[in-house]
């Protein structure tokens, strides 16, 4: 998906924060040097374009609840199955099938640990596979964004 | 959400949550947006959101990219086994490497001895492998093994949410 130079702008800039005034977006057209009306309508054609997760509060998880990244090993046959087990939790919000012994990791978020700690015992009970539970101890970097050109 | 915020704000918070799930409208006065919904008025609004910013609830307010479709479709969750007592020094470091989006230290378990994780995202494979050789640079020898564990399909994938409601505001 190549981008226009506004959009590739906007993204770089504020991916990681947007003014928290009355007028967000004349305050966009202000750093970047364009109009308000072109920040407004660059957002909607990324939006339109699938290129915007969101635009809107980011919200600190760990203070929202508790939360652990869990893992389990699935034999490829049942990988369907249990997928749609896990997903079928409302606590489970990101679901990944990755290449190694340990296939299928997904992140529970829940109000505090004893209420991870009753999904995961429920996992393992319907699936009969020993979930790997790591939450996290530190965090060195918890942003989303990086940067497009470097990333490149 | 806890610490400091008021009873009443952590109120408005968990509405907050519920109302800006999938993002706040793409309208002029987004604000406006939001304080009609949760009945307050614009400053008020704005100020809620200041003091939940201030408080850390609300990381940052921000637009944010959907990278795979901006074309960095491979990401690796590369996993480390760190000394523990060189980790809280470098886990920093490699947290600090623009290609990487987090980075953090969880626990050893029975049958996994990796306690650092940084996620690295690129536009194809060999991005990815250069992202993971300049990690391992970085942590030389207090790194004793290592994996990347590429993901080959995402299987579900939503924001944080708190009340199991969906939001009005966009949906997908």
């Amino acid at each position: 998906m190549e981008l226009d130079s506004l959009s590739r702008r906007l993204i770089d800039r504020f991916q990681h924060g947007m003014p928290l005034c009355a007028e967000p977006y004349r305050a966009m057209a202000e750093a970047l040097g364009c109009e308000e009306a072109e920040v407004l309508a660059g957002l909607q054609r990324l939006d339109r374009a699938g290129c915007l997760s969101r635009v809107g509060p980011v919200f600190e998880h760990s203070r929202a609840g508790a939360s652990t990244l869990v893992a389990l090993a699935v034999p490829p046959a049942r990988l369907e199955a249990v997928a749609a087990c896990v997903n079928g939790y409302p606590e489970v919000n990101h679901n990944y099938l990755r290449e190694h012994h340990y296939n299928l990791w997904f992140v529970l978020t829940g109000p505090d640990r004893a209420h991870l700690d009753r999904i995961l015992t429920q996992i393992e009970a319907e699936t009969g596979l020993a979930p790997l539970d790591l939450p996290m101890r530190s965090a060195y970097r918890i942003d989303l964004g990086f940067p497009l050109e470097v990333a490149s | 959400m806890s610490g400091c915020i008021s009873p009443s704000d952590l109120a408005q918070a968990r509405r907050l949550v519920a109302l800006t799930d999938a993002g706040l409208p793409l309208v002029e006065d987004p604000w406006a947006w939001l304080a009609e919904r949760l009945e307050l008025d614009v400053e008020a609004t704005l100020a809620l959101l200041q003091r939940l910013q201030a408080d850390g609830a609300i990381r940052r307010i921000a637009a944010v990219p959907n990278h795979y479709r901006l074309g960095y479709r491979h990401n690796g969750m590369t996993v480390w086994d760190v000394d523990d007592e060189a980790l809280e020094r470098l886990g920093p470091l490699v947290g600090a490497q623009p290609f990487v989006s987090h980075c953090y230290r969880r626990p050893r378990q029975p049958g996994w001895r990796y306690n650092l994780f940084a996620m690295v995202h690129g536009r194809n494979a060999d991005d990815i492998e250069r992202d993971r050789q300049a990690i391992r640079t970085l942590l030389g020898e207090v790194c004793r093994a290592d994996e990347m564990l590429v993901s080959s399909r995402i299987l579900k994938k939503t924001g944080l949410r708190l009340t199991g409601a969906s939001s009005p505001a966009r949906q997908r």
